[in-house]
Formats: C-alpha cells, sequence, structure tokens
C-alpha cells in the first residue's frame, strides 16, 4: 500500500488483491472441526492464555456456512470421512484448511483399519501442523504460515488454486491422490 | 474374595459349570452355554452381582470352537468380581443378557462387530465401532491390520418403522382408546445431532426423532473415533501400548497410564516401590482435577455460562505446566512404565503444586457462587437427563454418573490400589442422578483429589522410582556402555519386549470417568494376545437414549456435557 502525496485527501492506494488479503488474513473465522486430543489442545488454544483472538481468528464458528478456515483437529476414522468432506463441501469460497495434529495429516501412529491415512484423501490442505497434539504454539505457527500464504494469493477459489497448486506443486496442498469414491 | 462367587455358583449350579480356573486373584468360569443365561441372572439376583462390567471377546483359530465370550460381572458393595466365559463355534449364537442387564445390548454389539459372534434374542443387534459398509470382522486374527475400509455414506439410524412406531405411542398417549386424530409419522422430523455437532463432545451422533423442540426418540451411534487400540495392542509389545493408553481418555492421560501400567505389574507380580506409589498417586489424582475441569466448564458453556470456562480453563492450563514440566508434554503424558515412572519428580514440584491447589480452590469458589444459586444454571440443570440407581446400575454406569445416584461404588475404596487405603478421603455422592447432580459430585470430587494431593506431598518418601528388576525396567546406559550383561537385557528388553507370563488377568482402577480397566490376556510371547480396555464411557453412553427420551433438545445437550463422554475412550 501507498500514501498518494499530491492527493490532500489522504488516500490510499494499493492493489485489489492485496487489500482483500490483507482484510482475509486476518479476519479469520475457524470452525473447529474437533475429533480427538487435538481438539482438547484447540480449547487451550482458544481460552485466554493462550488466546487464538491475538491472531484475528478468534470468532470461532459451529456452522461450516459462517467460517472459512476449517481446524481438523484429531483422528478422522473412515467412518467420520463422508462427513468432513460434506462440512468442507458446506462451507463458502474462499476457504481454507488447517490440518492439526498428525493424525489429521497421515494418521499419525494409527496405521490401521479404522483410520484415514490424512485427510488429504479426501479434503485439500493449506497447512500441516506436525505435533501428537501440537502445542498452542505450534498451532499458532500453522495460522501465521496461513495468513503468510493467503497475502500471496490471487483473488480465486479455493477449487482454482488448488487445481493451479496440484499443477506447478508451488503451494503446499493435496499432493497425494485422492482415493477411489472419496475423491474431491 | 471372588472365591466365594465361585463356590457358590458350584454349590447352587454345579451342573452349569464345565470348568473353573484362576490367575492372580481372577477368577474365570467356564459355562455351559445353553445354562448360560441361568448362571448370569444367579449371580445378579442372588449373588449381587448388580453390574455388567463388559463382555469381551477372544478368537483361537486353531481350536474347533474359535470364539470365547467373556462376561465380566461385579458387585458394587463387596469386592467380588467374576469371569463368565462360553465357548461357541463360528456362526454359533450365544443367548443375549440384555434381559438381565440394559449394558449387554452395546456390549454384545462390539463382540458381533469385531468378532462375527451373533447374540440370540438381542434387541439390536447391528455393527457398533466399525462402519456399516465394513466387511469382515476387525479382531479376528486373521484380520490384517492396515485393511481400511471406505465408506461411501453415513448410515440412517432410525428406520420409517421405528418412526411408526414412534407415532403410534404418541398417538395411544394422547387417545389412550385409539380414537380422534392420530399421530402422523411426518409429523416429527429427524434431526442428527453430531458427530461434528459442537455441542456433540468430539464425534458423537445421535439421530433425534423431535417433535418441536422434544426429542421423542433417539439412536446414539459411536464409533467415529474407532482407533483400533485393541488391535494396535496385539501388533506392539506391552511397553509399546503405553503411548496409546495416553489417547484413551486424554484429558486424564496420566490415569489411563498409571492404570494400565499396574494391570501388566499384576500379571508380572512386580511390587513397585513406595517413592513411585505416591507419585502414581499425585498425578492421578492431578489428572482427575484437570478431568473434571473440563468437564465442568465445557458443560456449563453448554447452557450459556462461558465465564465458568474461563475459570475452569485457567487452573487447567496452570496444571498443565505441571504435567509438562513433570514429562515434556502437555496432554500426551507417556509417564508412567512398567515397573515404575519415566522421570522422578523435579525440583521445586511440591511448591508449585501448593500454588497451584490453592488456584483451583479460588476457581471453584468462584464458579459454585456463579452457579449454585443461577436461576438459569438450576433450571437448566435439576431433573435434566435423570437417572435411578436401578436403571443406572443396569446401565453399567460407574464413577461420577453412578454416585450421582447415590450408589458408593469408588473402586480407590473397594478395591483400594496404589496404597489407596492409607489415605483420607471421602466419596461424594449425589441423590437425584441427575445433572446438577453430576456436576457437584464432580466439583466435591475435586475438593476430595485436592486432599489427596496434599496427603502424597506430606508423606512423598525419598528412594528408587523403579523398581529393582531386569525383567521390566531398562539397565541404566553406564552398564549398557560397559557390560555385556547389560547390553544383553537392554537387547531383549527392546527386541522382545517384556516376557510377561501366559495367564489373563484384569487391572483396574477409579479414572476420571468410573472404572477403567485393562484386560489382559498374554499366551507369553511379548505380546498380548488380546487386550479388552473396559472404558467408564462406554456403558454410560448407552443410556443416552433413555436418558433425553421426552426432554429438549437442549437438555439433551445439558445432560450429555455432564456424563462427561471422552470419544478417545469411548471408541478406542
Amino acid at each position: 500500500m501507498a500514501v498518494d502525496l499530491n492527493n490532500p485527501g489522504n488516500i490510499l492506494t494499493t492493489r485489489l488483491r492485496q487489500a482483500v488479503n490483507w482484510g482475509r488474513k486476518y479476519s479469520l473465522w475457524p470452525i473447529p472441526y474437533g475429533t480427538a486430543c487435538c481438539a482438547i489442545e484447540f480449547m487451550a488454544s482458544v481460552s485466554s492464555y493462550h488466546d487464538l483472538s491475538r491472531y484475528g481468528a478468534e470468532l470461532v464458528r459451529f456452522s461450516p456456512r459462517q467460517a472459512d478456515l476449517m481446524i481438523v483437529a484429531g483422528t478422522i476414522s473412515y467412518k467420520q470421512a463422508p462427513i468432513l468432506k460434506t462440512i468442507y463441501a458446506q462451507m463458502c469460497e474462499p476457504k481454507w484448511v488447517i490440518s492439526m495434529g498428525v493424525c489429521a495429516c497421515t494418521g499419525g501412529f494409527y496405521k490401521n483399519y479404522g483410520t484415514l491415512q490424512g485427510i488429504d484423501r479426501v479434503i485439500p490442505v493449506d497447512v500441516y501442523v506436525a505435533g501428537c497434539p501440537p502445542t498452542p504454539e505450534n498451532l499458532f505457527h500453522g495460522l501465521i504460515q496461513l495468513q503468510e500464504k493467503i497475502d500471496r494469493e490471487g483473488l480465486v477459489s479455493s477449487d482454482e488454486r488448488h487445481r493451479l497448486s496440484a499443477a506447478n506443486g508451488t503451494v503446499t496442498g493435496s499432493g497425494r491422490p485422492t482415493s477411489p469414491g472419496m475423491g474431491t | 474374595m471372588s472365591e466365594r462367587l465361585v463356590q457358590a455358583l458350584r454349590q447352587e449350579m454345579g451342573d452349569a459349570i464345565l470348568s473353573s480356573g484362576s490367575h492372580c486373584g481372577d477368577h474365570t468360569v467356564k459355562v455351559d452355554k445353553s445354562r448360560l443365561g441361568d448362571v448370569l441372572a444367579h449371580l445378579k439376583n442372588q449373588e449381587g452381582c448388580a453390574l455388567l462390567g463388559d463382555v469381551i471377546g477372544v478368537d483361537h483359530p486353531e481350536r474347533e470352537q474359535r470364539f470365547e465370550v467373556v462376561y465380566y460381572v461385579r458387585s458394587v458393595d463387596r469386592p467380588e468380581q467374576v469371569w463368565v466365559s462360553v465357548d461357541v463355534e463360528e456362526g454359533e449364537a450365544v443367548p443375549s443378557a440384555a434381559g438381565l442387564w440394559k449394558s449387554a445390548d452395546w456390549h454384545e454389539r462390539e463382540v458381533y462387530d469385531l468378532f462375527g459372534v451373533p447374540f440370540s434374542d438381542h434387541p439390536d443387534l447391528r455393527r457398533i465401532l466399525t462402519h456399516h459398509q465394513f466387511e469382515g470382522h476387525a479382531l479376528r486374527k486373521d484380520y490384517p491390520i492396515e485393511q481400511g475400509q471406505e465408506l461411501s455414506e453415513p448410515e440412517k439410524l432410525l428406520s420409517d418403522h421405528d418412526i411408526a412406531q414412534a407415532a403410534h405411542r404418541a398417538s395411544l398417549e394422547l387417545n389412550p382408546e385409539g380414537l380422534g386424530d392420530e399421530v402422523h409419522p411426518s409429523d416429527f422430523l429427524t434431526v442428527n445431532l453430531g458427530p461434528s455437532h459442537p455441542a456433540m463432545h468430539g464425534c458423537l451422533r445421535a439421530e433425534c426423532l423431535i417433535d418441536g423442540e422434544t426429542i421423542v426418540e433417539s439412536r446414539p451411534e459411536i464409533g467415529y473415533l474407532h482407533r483400533c487400540f485393541e488391535k494396535e495392542a496385539e501388533d506392539h509389545t506391552w511397553a509399546q501400548i503405553m503411548p496409546y493408553t495416553d489417547r484413551l481418555n486424554y484429558c486424564s492421560p496420566m490415569l489411563n497410564n498409571v492404570i494400565y501400567a499396574m494391570s501388566v505389574e499384576k500379571m508380572m507380580g512386580v511390587e513397585v516401590t513406595e517413592r513411585c506409589q505416591v507419585i502414581r498417586v499425585l498425578v492421578s489424582e492431578l489428572s482427575r482435577i484437570i478431568d473434571h475441569l473440563v468437564c465442568v466448564g465445557t458443560n456449563l458453556v453448554d447452557m450459556g455460562a462461558l465465564t465458568m470456562y474461563w475459570y475452569t480453563f485457567n487452573v487447567r492450563e496452570a496444571m498443565y505446566q505441571i504435567i509438562e514440566n513433570l514429562c515434556g508434554s502437555r496432554l500426551t503424558t507417556n509417564y508412567a512404565r512398567i515397573g515404575g515412572l519415566s522421570h522422578d519428580l523435579y525440583p521445586g514440584f511440591e511448591e508449585e503444586v501448593r500454588a497451584k491447589l490453592a488456584m483451583l480452590d479460588e476457581s471453584i469458589t468462584e464458579v459454585v457462587k456463579l452457579a449454585a444459586r443461577n436461576r438459569i444454571f438450576l433450571d437448566r440443570s435439576l431433573g435434566v437427563g435423570a437417572i435411578s440407581k436401578e436403571d443406572a446400575l443396569s446401565h453399567g454406569f460407574t464413577g461420577p454418573a453412578l454416585r450421582a445416584t447415590g450408589v458408593e461404588y469408588d473402586a480407590r475404596k473397594l478395591h483400594p490400589h496404589m496404597g489407596y487405603e492409607d489415605y483420607d478421603f471421602d466419596i461424594p455422592t449425589g441423590e437425584a442422578g441427575d445433572t446438577h447432580a453430576r456436576i457437584m459430585c464432580r466439583l466435591a470430587e475435586m475438593v476430595q483429589s485436592k486432599r489427596l494431593i496434599e496427603q502424597a506431598l506430606d508423606k512423598l518418601p525419598e528412594g528408587p522410582i523403579n523398581v529393582d528388576d531386569a525383567r521390566v525396567i531398562l539397565p541404566p546406559k553406564e552398564k549398557v556402555y560397559s557390560s555385556i550383561e547389560g547390553v544383553m537385557n537392554q537387547f531383549k528388553l527392546i527386541y522382545e519386549g517384556l516376557q510377561v507370563p501366559a495367564g489373563r488377568a484384569y487391572g483396574f482402577g477409579e479414572g476420571a470417568n468410573g472404572e477403567l480397566g485393562f484386560y489382559n490376556i498374554s499366551d507369553g510371547t511379548g505380546r498380548p494376545y488380546r487386550m479388552k480396555v473396559r472404558p467408564p464411557c462406554f456403558p454410560i453412553f448407552g443410556a443416552f437414549s433413555d436418558l433425553v427420551r421426552g426432554g429438549m433438545i437442549s437438555d439433551a445437550i445439558a445432560a450429555l456435557g455432564s456424563l462427561n463422554i471422552i470419544a478417545g475412550e469411548l471408541d478406542r
């Protein structure tokens, strides 16, 4: 952004993309898709000691239609997967996903018949946060990374973003093939 | 103690008993399948075994009668318990115990789901932990652990028949003679509570049939967080299972660690040191406080009291700092070891704990001040989700949910473990068995846990934390690097795992939600042959439908919060 000195009306000139992204990244409305232990740490992140609101993302929404950031906190089982997919589809554009904890990222140490081996087999992911469970600081780090990522984005829908990222491999996202019957 | 039960059974029903045996003090009675119902009824009605603790399936592929189904029954007034087992072939049905105990419904469904053993006269024999499109039975020895199966769409729980039945009941209620307007099935609306609803505490689901805001009928569904703990246990050595136990009840992982370690020590005949016992009591009670804080805090949020959430979570955060200092992790502690602990206490532990207990006092006082006479809180909790003593026992309740109905069963008193007999503490009980009583019980239990912690701090003895036993504890590093015995000891323990002698035993204790137990079967190979967790939540959530029938949707949420269902432990 720049201040136009020749214009006495204190007008800021900027690019539309920059202004919109600036607004988007500091006013994320998360929907917690909490299923397991990570959800407990997510609660700690929201409560007063750690305080997620310092990053402009405190307005936790429990309706997918009001949220633009899904934080998948916890293990997703095969039984849960279709529901996760539905909830993601119910969110409006633009939307982002943080995969919180190793279970959501890869299935973690649950390599077994019940556990989906990473949510990116069902929905696209923007930022992966490692840890079992990640500490609130870890989650904040992931959130800041997402903000940086949003800052670099163009004004395209997330479907488009993920199609582009899969094509040129520049943006973090789903690099793995989606499984049949569960494709996004 | 439990010999008495076996003797009584031998006297009264000797013809039904095929054999009996005991290992580590736990008695198993093998009975004739056709007499199973009689034996269980006798135990319940004549011998005072009011609680069906669990139903356990075991697979022995090499035997002709491949499956074993074990019923764990216990008394809640006397330290008596017995395991009744039957053998069945593939496809052969076991007579259901659902007529005797309501908790048998879900326990038997689990055996059916994971082993494929059918039950005759079962009210609702469906899969419970795996999804409805799952093929095969996951805990059979020939099912590969990594063979996942995808689900295309969630199951519909309430059938048209169920809805028609509910409409019929409602019509009869309006017009007992069957005259006048009938209630039509289309007058009701079916809504899903969960599995991603924030008030459903994780991933519980209940399909509810509602009339306005009143729940006419509901059907809960679980298994959305089935992480296959028991299958994983069969795939790991005894020591490797410890981190998995963290994630059972993830609000109080220390308790899971300690109780799991106890269950294995029982089978190996290991007596832990005095200092270790006291530290175990300390961390267990800290965990219990944290668990209750989370439960009460979130329960009150469900009723709209957000302030309480901040008060309880501030103390909880302070207590997490103790846990983090102690074991390096906030939630997944992995602190206990079979035969001891991973670390000793850190310098300054005692002062920190005492300071934070003072914070706890303040917070409990604040919460009680805000809630005790608050009109909204009282209206939303008194008489909501109430259950009678008899129903609670029939449903297999334990822990605060059972004590809120007035039954004084606490494993710490009835089966003293970790030296609980040397501490002075009370068991808070309620009367009404409703949401209010459950919350008050939890608040009172925190005060008792605080008393226990203070006593433990006062008596904390010096000495080693680990037993001096090369069978269970790794040798010190100096020995490993300087002697062949040390190297071999380390190598054997790591590669072959602890050698737990063959046999079966049940180790249990009082978890934050009730009786948490591990039923272990070892074949002496270094890995469990079968491990069955007795999660306190599982039977409690089985009563959800009965608790909320006829109430409002918002009451269901309040009642659910007070039951403290933790999905990690519920679904394992």
